[in-house]
């Protein structure tokens, strides 16, 4: 009986409702009920193709490989491959409140092994295998028997030198264990400035990266001969990795790939073949869409044949 | 209240069966023993010994939880679920270093999602307590002391006390009768809530205690009951009164249940027994069963599969990260030195590499379970509940006279509503109004009444019409043929002469007014009425405002008799202990004289008697015997001189019974004294005997006395139709459903029903499955019952194989084969051995009627088509013996009409009349099956697509579990950027409006097909998120390997690929969620692109944070992606690329392979609708021809009249 009154009381609720409300709760609300027509998918299909071959052109040739003026600033990036900076160990090796404050310098838990300077438990700053491998290969570069000043300033992100990097905070008891991983840290410098460790560590997506190293910021020009000096100090032998050095200059689109520009043109070239497979078949078999005898259930043996 | 106006009467008189006096006899001797242990103080709760006891309160909570229990019974609840239990292990465990990410990030969304469905339950929940405070806190007068009575709630009733209970009103506990307003002490009590019966149950109290009827004289009443402990068993009861040192036994004669009603009772005295959830109806109530539809059980199904895919996807990783691991240390020299292998934790020993895997393994698991869509059972409950509401408010199914709308009772069914083969529908109440109406009589061999029934409506529609339209509406009458609309049109003239009463819709001038007295045989049809008027069971009641004399009668065709009497010149107007009175129209002096019969005996109706008789004797002295009974019983009865008009009766009987009504036959018999004396010796013995068999003995006495009958006439009531039925069901037919009839009914008037209601149509093979064969009346008498049995059972063998041999010849010819089945057939065809060649049969015909079925009959035979077939069945039906069926079917359809609330408390979803069905399946139940399964399949690409992108990361990752994306990327993708577009699906989506679900009915195949989520379906979406998660991944590694990622020569971190292969996530399954529906609303637009914005804002407010909150995601948008080119031209070209795929295969289906809904999108779309001829073309091709229903009908007309055309006799 309660369940009865109850009854009367909703729908009370339901009819009163009317006016503006009701298209809503009778599910009659204006709608756009767009369905895939002939003309539709023709449509879609020749535009996608007519805006992204040009696109793609576009980025191809923002990316072009022939030789030829490299253009200030000509960006030195080291390579190296086979090398997971996205191991969750290596990447978790870390310290974020160390980085950025000096009252936290103590903050190394999860930075272990490299957390702590061995003899005296005394905390390592910057901590962290990150830190620890520091890349320390270094580059001299000569044209012509002329020095070529490699510009180190302002390759990390802004974000991270002013807000993730402290400028307070100094290298401490860095790269003082048995083992030494990468490079050393000068500790009169803050690691705000610290700009190749930055770039360090900001851990690589996979595993073949790039980093950044300098900038070189006068024209080279096409065909000229640069003399390269290295110091290899970085261990990529033992896991079998290799080390590049790319010049490279960037473009609007960033720095030299084909691969958007040759998708776009992929993606767009199939879609006017689909566009002109869809007319063909349209114009081969212009079935009338609305014919049931496809209907799944009239094929089956219970309906009975007339 | 005084107790003068005590009503002098005595009705045990007139339930002769089932007044019986308790005696201290068997069970009694157990009171006070085990079992039987309840001491009740009348009158004294508070005393010494009643505190002693310390009984329940009558408060009664249907809650599901109290405060206290509410957290860890609904958190149990809710971690039984395998998804949720998995998700809890994963929370656990994220606070474990084995964590690929922040254990905050991972507890939240399970945290939002367990909440959600909390709270869900919290205001369900509270909603029943508001019923619970209101039901507590109803009043009821209590003895305060001192005689005065005062009103109490409900809830503060104690064991013990006094209770007046008045007229209409519920009894607030169990109580024992002490005393009514009758001077017997009796009452009336209407059961309906307790067992869905309508007629009124009479209770007597003790003598003892039938004294104290006033107030004041409770003053000093002093009682002791023992009795029982609290049992469900609402038929027995056991238990002894001590009053002033006296014994006296109590039997359920006494016992007033809780939730029942006094009825034609002033009022009532009663002790309280039993309370709040001691009490009988609160110990029988059950839980209904819960019922889960076969796309969640499916669903369950795909949730397995992806534990599996990501149980595999686990341990594919772990076994290259154990790999990778154990080569970090070779011979002692380190190879990935800058993992420092050689210091390291158990998660990464290269000496442990094994166990590393393991523990890799773990995190594997929590890694990848964003391919479980943890909101998705949260988000269908919502949806469901959300779709409930639409259902409930839909003014298509609103009764307006009522004021009922439909009513789900339970949201978790809407999508198996879309999916229904076979609907098994009670008749009465359910296809007919349950409203008889006296139409008919057949007197001394005359037919009277010129009442148009629906069934001759029907049968005119289908002989004359030229139904050139098949759906022309009823009000077209130039279709009609003439002598219906002639008739039609005098009945109409009478009805406008005479305000039409309830019951009754006679017309026939020769009746009407008296005029029958002028007819050939006035003495007959003066005894015709007469007998109507006398022989029953009813109680007037006069209405105190208008003077007019209503009846209460166990049967609505019962009070038809009798008012049709009235309305005739017979008046029935007081029944008393021993006498009927009548106001009788007298033939001679035409003059209205009041008679009175005395009543000596009543020989109720039963389903094994059928029929009734009283005895009486008449002012002049005579003995009279009144019978009236089914055809069957009766003209065997009848004496050789009584059968004048036995010819034409028989023959008119036919005739009405065509015409689908009810008929009964009337007779009578004088008796001598004699007779009369040895009968009622025989038949008082009857009646004190205590046994089992005192029914059958009383029903031998009562056979000897039934015989030698006189022949009067017969009548015709018609069980009407409801509005709209035949509509209905022949749109549910063309839907392919299949429409099963299981009526108590017998089996004439089923078969009736079905022409009425287009189930049975002419020219329609029958196949008859009967037990009133010859031989089968010999079995029946045969003194070896096991014997007729077999001989039955083979009996009903032998027809079910004749059955579907002419189904097979039938169906040769494309034959529509109807199946009618009788309930003591149904008896042998149910059990193990021949269901499944009984099923078989009935599946082939295109109708099926069970009639004389027993509710328990109704309930086997939905579980045979429910188990046997694995299709959906749906049960309607009105009354409490349907309350088997609907919770035995897959979805129980209450009516709520006038049969009690049984039904609807036991139903999943109330509608008010049969015709809202067609809206509730073919609209309704279409949508929600096509959202909701349209909802998961999506629920699976997206988590699929999401998922997979993080597993691919995982492989240029050395399977190290590091995740590509910012901790609270991944654990607010289910929550907030991919959540509500697919609410917005599975509430709002359509695929074509009501108005075409309706004109193309046949679109309802698509669920039972089960079209929109097959496997091939599901593993279809799997596939495209796989497709999108391998585009998305690959496309933007490739993009962003290496190369400098904008002009400032910055390269790409792990930060910037993944928020940018996040952006295409949340475009790509956004686009890929808009691109697959066909109707926006403005809902959809702002849900969808509003998703895709608001991950922005998100990305921009998340990344202004401190980076110690914002960690990877600082200011990763504002500095990096957003002034990057190539970020804009990597979404459009990822998202593009993976919306190709879809777009075309969608294209290339929308063409060559359309499902019928595209079809009818396409009609809608094209302009087509108004082409009538197109639109019968889509329709009229996917007919199928065994149909019923009137379409079916109308075609099988037009076949073989072109037949008839073509080979000319």
């Amino acid at each position: 009986m309660e369940i009865n009154t109850n009854g009367a009381t909703t729908s009370s609720a339901a009819v009163g409702g009317g006016g503006g409300d009701s298209r809503f709760t009778q599910q009659e609300l204006p709608a756009c009920k767009p369905i895939v027509t002939p003309g539709l998918v023709i449509t879609t299909f020749t535009i996608i193709g007519i805006i992204f071959i040009p696109m793609g052109l576009v980025s191809l040739s923002a990316s072009e490989h022939v030789p030829k003026l490299m253009k200030s600033p000509v960006f030195i990036y080291y390579q190296l491959d086979s090398f997971y900076q996205n191991h969750r160990r290596y990447v978790k090796s870390r310290s974020d409140k160390q980085l950025r404050n000096k009252a936290a310098e103590n903050e190394t838990t999860t930075c272990d092994p490299e957390g702590r300077s061995q003899p005296d438990r005394a905390p390592i700053v910057p901590c962290g295998l990150i830190a620890w491998t520091l890349f320390n290969d270094t580059y001299g570069f000569s044209v012509r028997q002329k020095k070529i000043q490699v510009n180190k300033r302002n390759i990390a992100w802004d974000s991270d030198k002013g807000h993730k990097f402290g400028s307070n905070v100094f290298p401490k008891n860095f790269q003082t264990g048995g083992l030494i991983g990468g490079a050393q840290l000068d500790s009169s410098i803050p690691l705000s400035e610290q700009e190749d460790l930055i770039v360090w560590m900001r851990t690589a997506a996979l595993p073949n990266f790039r980093k950044l190293y300098g900038r070189i910021e006068e024209d080279l020009q096409p065909n000229e001969e640069i003399t390269v000096v290295i110091q290899n100090n970085y261990n990529t032998y033992s896991f079998g990795g290799r080390k590049e050095l790319v010049l490279s200059t960037t473009s609007w689109i960033g720095g030299k790939n084909d691969f958007l520009g040759i998708a776009y043109i992929t993606v767009g070239g199939l879609c006017l073949f689909f566009a002109v497979s869809f007319i063909l078949l349209y114009v081969i078999k212009p079935r009338p869409l609305g014919d049931p005898s496809y209907l799944s259930w009239n094929k089956s043996p219970s309906g009975h044949p007339n | 209240m005084a107790g003068g106006r005590r009503k002098k009467q005595h009705f045990s008189r007139i339930h002769a069966f089932s007044c019986g006096k308790a005696s201290f006899k068997g069970e009694h001797s157990l009171i006070g023993g085990p079992g039987f242990s309840r001491v009740v103080y009348c009158n004294d709760p508070y005393g010494f010994e009643a505190s002693l006891r310390n009984y329940a309160g009558n408060y009664v909570r249907s809650t599901k939880y109290t405060l206290a229990t509410f957290f860890p019974k609904s958190l149990f609840e809710q971690f039984r679920r395998a998804a949720n239990f998995y998700f809890l292990i994963c929370a656990i465990l994220s606070f474990t270093p084995l964590s690929p990410y922040t254990p905050i990030s991972n507890v939240l969304p399970l945290v939002v999602v367990i909440g959600a469905t909390m709270g869900k339950e919290v205001i369900e929940d509270w909603r029943r307590k508001k019923q619970d405070n209101e039901i507590n806190n109803r009043k009821v007068l209590v003895h305060q002391g001192d005689g005065v009575f005062e009103h109490t709630k409900w809830m503060d009733l104690k064991v013990g006390d006094i209770v007046k209970v008045e007229k209409d009103e519920f009894f607030p506990a169990d109580l024992i009768l002490l005393s009514s307003s009758y001077e017997e002490a009796i009452c009336y009590v209407e059961t309906t809530n307790l067992d869905g019966e309508t007629n009124l149950k009479l209770k007597q109290a003790l003598e003892a205690t039938s004294t104290v009827h006033e107030e004041s004289s409770f003053q000093d009443f002093k009682a002791v009951i023992r009795c029982e402990d609290p049992n469900a068993n609402l038929y027995s009861f056991v238990g002894s009164l001590e009053l002033r040192e006296e014994q006296h036994p109590l039997s359920p004669q006494q016992l007033l249940l809780r939730d029942s009603k006094l009825r034609n009772t002033d009022y009532i005295y009663g002790a309280v027994i039993f309370t709040g959830h001691d009490t009988k109806v609160i110990q029988n109530s059950t839980e209904p069963p819960s019922k889960r539809s076969k796309i969640e059980r499916r669903m369950d199904k795909i949730v397995y599969f992806l534990f599996a895919v990501l149980v595999v996807l686990s341990i594919i990783g772990s076994i290259f990260f154990g790999i990778a691991t154990r080569e970090d240390l070779q011979n002692g020299r380190m190879t990935r030195w800058y993992l420092r292998p050689d210091d390291t934790t158990i998660y990464y020993d290269p000496n442990g590499a094994a166990f590393a895997a393991i523990l890799q393994f773990l995190t594997a698991l929590m890694l990848y379970s964003y391919l479980i869509p943890i909101s998705l059972y949260v988000s269908i409950e919502i949806v469901k509940v959300l779709q409930s509401i639409f259902i409930n408010q839909d003014l298509h199914m609103y009764y307006e006279e009522a004021d009922k709308p439909a009513r789900a009772r339970t949201s978790n069914l809407n999508e198996e509503l879309g999916q229904v083969d076979t609907i098994l529908s009670d008749k009465t109440g359910t296809l007919t109004c349950n409203s008889m109406e006296f139409i008919k009589c057949s007197v001394a061999g005359r037919s009277y009444g010129h009442g148009i029934t629906e069934v001759e409506r029907a049968m005119a529609w289908r002989k004359g019409s030229p139904l050139n339209e098949p759906m022309a509406s009823r009000g077209d009458r130039e279709l009609w043929p003439q002598e219906v609309t002639e008739v039609e049109r005098q009945a109409e003239q009478f009805k406008e002469e005479k305000p039409s009463v309830k019951g009754f819709n006679f017309v026939d001038e020769r009746m009407m007014n008296g005029n029958w007295r002028n007819e050939p045989r006035p003495d007959v049809i003066q005894k015709f009425l007469r007998l109507l008027a006398i022989c029953h069971t009813a109680i007037p009641e006069v209405d105190e405002e208008t003077g007019k004399i209503l009846y209460e009668a166990e049967s609505p065709d019962e009070a038809a008799f009798v008012v049709a009497a009235r309305e005739l010149g017979f008046e029935f107007y007081e029944r008393t202990q021993t006498s009927i009175s009548l106001y009788e129209l007298d033939p001679v002096s035409g003059e209205k004289v009041q008679r009175s019969y005395k009543l000596l005996n009543i020989l109720e109706f039963s389903s094994s008697r059928k029929r009734m008789s009283v005895i009486l004797r008449n002012e002049e002295g005579k003995l009279l015997l009144l019978c009236k009974g089914a055809d069957s019983v009766m003209f065997e009865r009848l004496a050789k001189n009584g059968q004048e008009f036995a010819q034409e009766t028989k023959e008119h009987i036919d005739e009405y019974a065509d015409a689908g009504l009810r008929t009964l036959v009337l007779a009578y018999r004088e008796l001598d004294e004699e007779e009369y004396v040895e009968f009622n010796e025989k038949f008082t013995e009857a009646k004190n005997v205590v046994s089992a068999d005192r029914e059958e003995v009383i029903e031998e006495v009562a056979e000897k006395i039934e015989k030698d009958l006189i022949l009067l006439g017969a009548t015709a009531v018609e069980d009407k139709l409801q509005n709209g039925v035949p509509e209905c069901i022949d749109k549910l037919a063309q839907a392919g459903i299949k429409i099963w009839v299981l009526t108590g009914d017998k089996m004439e008037t089923a078969i009736n029903i079905g022409f009425a209601c287009s189930l049975l149509r002419q020219g329609m093979k029958q196949i008859v499955i009967n037990s009133e064969t010859p031989e089968a009346k010999a079995w029946d008498k045969a003194e070896d019952k096991s014997a007729a049995a077999v001989a039955f059972k083979a009996s009903v063998l032998q027809q079910i194989v004749d059955g579907k041999q002419l189904l097979s010849s039938s169906n040769a010819n494309s034959e529509a084969v109807a199946l009618i089945v009788d309930g003591k057939s149904l008896t042998y065809a149910l059990e193990d051995d021949v269901k499944e060649i009984f099923l078989e049969l009935a599946i082939g015909c295109a109708s099926v009627i069970c009639c004389r079925s027993s509710p328990k009959q109704k309930a086997l035979v939905t579980r045979l088509v429910k188990t046997k077939t694995g299709s959906t069945t749906l049960a309607i039906g009105d009354g409490a013996n349907d309350v088997g069926m609907l919770q035995e079917a897959d979805i129980g359809v209450g009516i709520s009409g006038v049969e009690g609330m049984q039904a609807v408390m036991s139903s999943d979803i109330a509608i008010a009349q049969f015709r809202f069905l067609e809206r509730l399946l073919l609209v309704h139940g279409h949508w929600c099956y096509r959202r909701i399964s349209s909802m998961i399949c999506y629920f699976f690409y997206k988590n699929i697509a999401f998922g997979f992108t993080i597993f691919f990361y995982e492989i240029y990752a050395s399977f190290s579990g590091q995740a590509v994306y910012n901790d609270w990327f991944l654990s607010l993708y289910n929550v907030f950027f991919t959540s509500l577009p697919v609410i917005a699906l599975g509430v709002f989506d359509q695929d074509v409006s009501s108005r075409f679900c309706l004109k193309f009915p046949l679109l309802y195949q698509e669920g039972v097909q089960n079209v929109l989520f097959s496997w091939r379906r599901i593993l279809g979406w799997s596939f495209n998120g796989v497709l999108s998660a391998t585009i998305i991944f690959f496309f933007c590694i490739q993009a962003m390997e290496h190369q400098a990622f904008r002009k400032g020569g910055e390269v790409v971190g792990l930060e910037i690929l993944g928020a940018t292969m996040y952006t295409c996530v949340v475009w790509v399954v956004n686009c890929q969620m808009a691109l697959s529906i066909t109707y926006f609303t403005y809902i959809q637009h702002i849900f969808i692109w509003g998703g895709i914005i608001f991950w922005y804002l998100f990305l921009m407010a998340y990344g202004a944070m401190d980076p110690d909150i914002s960690t990877t995601a600082y200011q990763v948008f504002v500095e990096a992606c957003a002034p990057a080119g190539m970020y804009w031209l990597l979404t459009l070209l990822v998202l593009i690329s993976s919306l190709v795929p879809y777009f075309a295969y969608s294209a290339i289906q929308m063409r060559f392979f359309p499902l019928y809904h595209q079809m009818i999108q396409w009609i809608r779309s094209d302009g087509h609708s108004d082409d009538p001829e197109y639109c019968h073309m889509v329709r009229q091709r996917s007919l199928r021809h065994t149909t019923v229903g009137y379409t079916a009908r109308f075609v099988a007309k037009s076949k073989s009249s072109k037949k008839g055309a073509q080979d000319p006799r």
